[in-house]
């Protein structure tokens, strides 16, 4: 298939439809509205869902309904929306339905502004609103990434039947890249007969569908929350994404970066390499579950004398890299928030002065 | 002689857990003959709220989902666009609807969607232990409101039928009551007739149905029935506010 230049935003919507959602629910926030204003054309053309609902509360509820009716349904939102979203998003995981929620995140917190931002690390993978749940969550490092995490992203929230999180900077909403939807991606819904409310007679069933988050004994809600906790460790079994950058060479230094910050790092381990200092990276794919044995076994390398975590923030990845690390070696954080991005200089100097 | 009066195929076996002289029961019973005689269970899905109905999914055997407070709009909204061809009631109460949930359930009635909702109003909290709704009538004594509802601090009861009356989109909007037999009656229509509407997917409907708590009320049951014929209905007086064309 062809190759097609696209925003990312707007692949981010037709990738969903490539997968097989034809049911979206929005809520306008700066810097996704493309998607919203992509799909509402798109959707019609291909017989789907396009909603704009009242606010991001309700449009996490829309999705709630129609999940637990049975059907594929994904939003994009940016971090103040998604805030707003959490309540629903806590009742989707609790009552185990399968949900994509898509975060190009924006700079916090409050209002905070517009530009790209990695800010809302610790809200996506430490279980997003009340409760105790997980999220699986993707980082996008492109646009062709991005597509195919979102397609991705349809089957795994249908395996675990929990809500899967794209989380995306606000580069890769707006800059425009080459991209295909690989066919292969498109995957078929599961079968949901035995749990969601589709209705009995569409199930030809004798027996009623219920969904719901109450549990009001205590043993109930504790054997429960054992079972989503089983969901949760079977993921970090199973699903751990990430990729490894110049993991062969005798680096001193280890780099921990995600989504667009980590484009920026694999320039400036390129320059340092031509000066003849060698400096390795792990790029997350998966934020949670956390590639916590490839970071420990990256930075337990002999040769390796220090982990840096560089993110757009005020470190909070930082968290889950000293987790892997172990206090072996130190661990060190380097960020910017607001929309200002660290320049490859800028991460050139920091590996000089921190590791070379 | 024949069996002449049966229970609706749609309710359970189960015994309620509402109180002595509720009127959740009677709403039940009106919605579940109803969906009965349009022979849709196999195609209805519920939706129950935050509050005493939370529960009603023990009593309706059909699918059910359960909401967070006031959002059964929203989540209504979601299964009628992706399955037109599913019959959605939300079960809501005043605290739940006319509070919390204002803002899912003015938007969905605005946008005509096309389900049903019965709307429990019992001007009172009453799963949360008896705190002032908006709905709480002015001087009426409740948990938050010890000295009665002062209206000059915290307004007027919110009339909710009037209310979604205002709006430009054609809807199906009444008021009805149950604590007497010559109100269930009128009250069965109006939610037959809610249903019908939906079922020719014509427009939003809403019957909001004047109850009785008498628990949190502090009164008996007979003393909960005139209470609301003195003093509730009078406020929210039974009757069609919205006919679609």
């Amino acid at each position: 298939m062809s190759k097609v230049l696209m925003k990312g935003n707007e692949a981010i919507g037709e990738a969903a439809i490539r997968a097989g959602c034809l049911n979206y629910f929005a809520y306008p926030i700066t810097p996704q509205s493309e998607v919203a204003e992509y799909l509402a054309r798109r959707m019609p053309e291909v017989g789907g869902v396009f909603l704009q609902g009242e606010s991001e509360v309700a449009v996490g509820y829309m999705l709630f309904g129609a999940s637990a009716a049975g059907e594929r349904v994904f939003t994009t939102s940016s971090s103040p929306g998604i805030s707003l979203m959490s309540e629903a998003v806590s009742y989707i995981a609790a009552a185990q339905c399968p949900a994509v929620f898509v975060n190009i995140m924006r700079g916090g917190p409050g209002l905070g502004g517009i530009l790209p931002s990695q800010a809302d690390y610790l809200q996506a993978t430490k279980g997003i609103g009340h409760g105790d749940f997980r999220l699986l969550v993707m980082a996008p490092a492109s646009v062709q990434e991005a597509v195919e995490m979102v397609m991705l992203a349809f089957p795994l929230a249908e395996k675990y039947r929990n809500p899967v999180m794209i989380l995306g900077d606000g580069l890769i909403g707006q800059m425009m890249e080459p991209v295909e939807f690989p066919d292969n991606l498109k995957s078929e819904p599961s079968n949901k007969d035995d749990w969601a409310t589709s209705g009995m007679d569409h199930r030809s069933s004798d027996s009623r569908n219920l969904v719901r988050s109450l549990l009001l004994e205590a043993t109930e809600l504790n054997d429960h929350n054992l079972l989503l906790k089983g969901k949760y460790d079977r993921m970090c079994e199973a699903e751990v994404r990430f990729e490894s950058y110049n993991l062969d060479a005798d680096y001193r230094g280890l780099i921990v970066s995600y989504g667009t910050m980590s484009r920026v790092c694999r320039t400036a381990i390129d320059t340092l390499r031509e000066e003849g200092i060698e400096v390795g990276m792990i790029r997350p794919q998966t934020l949670f579950p956390f590639p916590i044995n490839a970071v420990g076994d990256a930075a337990a390398k002999d040769s390796c004398r220090h982990v840096v975590s560089i993110e757009m923030s005020m470190g909070q990845m930082v968290e889950d890299v000293e987790r892997a690390v172990k206090g072996r070696i130190p661990v060190s954080w380097y960020g910017k928030c607001g929309g200002e991005v660290p320049t490859p200089e800028e991460i050139i100097d920091l590996i000089k002065q921190r590791i070379a | 002689m024949g069996k002449t009066f049966k229970k609706p195929e749609v309710l359970t076996d189960a015994h309620t857990h509402y109180c002595p002289g509720c009127t959740h029961g009677v709403v039940h019973r009106l919605v579940a003959e109803t969906i009965d005689e349009l022979g849709i269970r196999g195609r209805t899905v519920g939706i129950a709220p935050v509050g005493c109905a939370v529960l009603a999914y023990n009593y309706f055997n059909c699918d059910f989902q359960e909401a967070a407070h006031g959002r059964a709009p929203a989540m209504a909204t979601g299964i009628k666009r992706v399955r037109p061809d599913l019959m959605v009631f939300t079960y809501q109460g005043d605290g739940d609807l006319a509070s919390i949930g204002m803002g899912e359930i003015i938007h969905a009635a605005n946008r005509g969607e096309k389900f049903t909702t019965i709307f429990v109003n019992n001007a009172i909290y009453g799963m949360t232990g008896g705190q002032m709704a908006p709905t709480t009538m002015p001087d009426q004594r409740t948990t938050t409101s010890p000295f009665g509802r002062n209206a000059e601090q915290v307004g007027m009861p919110i009339k909710m039928a009037e209310l979604l009356s205002a709006l430009q989109t054609p809807a199906y909007v009444s008021r009805q009551t149950v604590i007497k037999p010559k109100y269930i009656t009128k009250a069965k229509k109006a939610i037959h007739r809610a249903f019908e509407y939906q079922l020719e997917n014509k427009c939003f409907s809403l019957v909001e149905v004047v109850s009785t708590c008498p628990t949190n009320w502090g009164m008996t049951p007979v003393e909960a029935v005139e209470w609301t014929e003195k003093t509730l209905l009078p406020y929210y007086q039974p009757g069609d506010y919205n006919v679609p064309e």
